[in-house]
């Protein structure tokens, strides 16, 4: 058994969400999925290492949650959209989440986003034809 | 008959929802990106489409990861947004058309578009927001709404050309409706983000024009290249703007540009809007 290479394989700084890392997520986006029910949130908050066991967690991936390891659960292959129900209601963004992959904080990252802005009109007019109030 | 009258394309983030839920759209940050969609709030409210289809992918609210369709096409009469984990509060539920899902899911699939058809769909972000920057708020909204969901989330994902054909396959769908119905198709998500790894806040500004001229004059362009190519330039969730070829594709060969913007950076994101129509053949 052996998992197919892809041709974005070797994109730099980037993990496409593909089977490969579906998989062995799994038991993690799944558990963040029930996040989406007030009480599942409940239960979690009052023995989150307990609502781990009950979706079959590996222990690996048991203590990155218990220890809200935001970073540590996107390289286990978590998909941000699903991080993002544990990690935002905790004040932790999906910008600081990227953040982290660079070692920044997120307003650095933040930041270096706003710089698009400069210029950005006069490359419009270059383009032609957009709007401009 | 059913009659396309046009095709919009708008971001689909959750910031946007939030300026509109914090009334900060009018604030430096915001100004400029809302502004730029008062052309297409006038052609709206002039044309008024009795439908709108809207084409967006699903963060994890209606699908899981356990069932992940590639197309998936409301076919009820009503959808409510739900909560996402973040204890937003939902929006007003939004109106179907069922008897029109149902002609759309099985012309579709008469083309060979295996739909997923859904009796039951919770529409999260990627579809409410998109609704409310045409719309604003409403407890009762002033339009049908039909969710056409796209897996763009959970690889492998469709790739460019064939979401240019389902539009072009929903166009043969939509004018083959006999009720008299006006049709908008929206495109939404996008723009070049990506929101994990180590390339995570890349936005390629030269890259989104050249996609938005692509989906105006030439869209081939766009749709001749490879996910993987996509992604190179546009990032992980920047993959996202296929789906504009969904909208593009049901609007014919040639359109007329009404109007074009585009701002950077909203949130992660650079995002364009694009009001289009059919050219006369």
């Amino acid at each position: 058994m052996v998992w197919q290479a892809h041709d974005y394989d070797d994109i730099p700084g980037t993990y496409v969400f593909d089977g490969q890392r579906a998989h062995s997520s799994y038991a993690l986006n799944k558990l963040f999925y029930s996040f989406n029910t007030e009480a599942c949130r409940k239960e979690f908050d009052a023995d989150p290492a307990a609502y781990c066991d009950k979706f079959g967690l590996s222990p690996e991936h048991k203590q990155l949650v218990v220890e809200q390891d935001f970073l540590g659960i996107l390289r286990a292959g978590t998909n941000i959209y699903y991080l993002a129900k544990f990690c935002v209601p905790r004040g932790v963004t999906v910008q600081d989440a990227g953040a982290a992959f660079q070692g920044i904080s997120g307003d650095e990252f933040r930041e270096t986003l706003l710089k698009k802005r400069e210029g950005l009109e006069e490359r419009l007019a270059q383009e032609g034809g957009y709007w401009n109030g | 008959m059913a009659k396309i009258i046009g095709g919009v394309t708008t971001s689909h983030i959750p910031a946007v929802g939030n300026a509109i839920s914090d009334g900060v759209t009018q604030e430096h940050y915001w100004k400029r990106f809302f502004d730029g969609y008062q052309p297409v709030h006038a052609w709206l409210d002039e044309k008024k489409p009795d439908v709108i289809i809207v084409v967006y992918n699903d963060h994890g609210l209606n699908f899981f990861l356990d069932k992940a369709p590639t197309f998936a096409i409301g076919c009820a009469d009503q959808y409510e947004n739900a909560d996402e984990g973040w204890g937003l509060k939902p929006t007003a539920p939004f109106t179907g058309d069922a008897q029109f899902s149902w002609h759309l899911a099985e012309s579709l699939i008469e083309q060979e578009f295996d739909m997923c058809t859904c009796q039951e769909m919770l529409v999260d972000h990627g579809f409410v927001n998109p609704v409310r920057v045409l719309y604003g708020d409403h407890e009762h909204w002033p339009v049908k709404t039909i969710p056409l969901a796209v897996n763009t989330v959970q690889h492998p994902l469709p790739s460019a050309k064939r979401c240019f054909k389902l539009g072009q396959a929903l166009k043969q769908a939509i004018e083959s409706y006999p009720e008299d119905i006006n049709v908008a198709v929206v495109g939404t998500g996008g723009m070049s983000h990506q929101l994990q790894g180590e390339r995570a806040g890349i936005i390629d500004v030269d890259y989104d024009l050249a996609c938005m001229d692509s989906v105006i004059n030439d869209p081939a362009w766009f749709y001749n290249q490879s996910n993987a190519e996509i992604i190179e330039k546009a990032g992980t969730e920047g993959i996202e703007t296929i789906m504009w070829l969904v909208m593009r594709g049901a609007l014919g060969d040639k359109v007329n540009c009404l109007h074009k913007h585009y701002h950077a950076p909203i949130s992660n994101t650079g995002a364009g809007v694009l009001l289009l129509e059919a050219a006369d053949e």
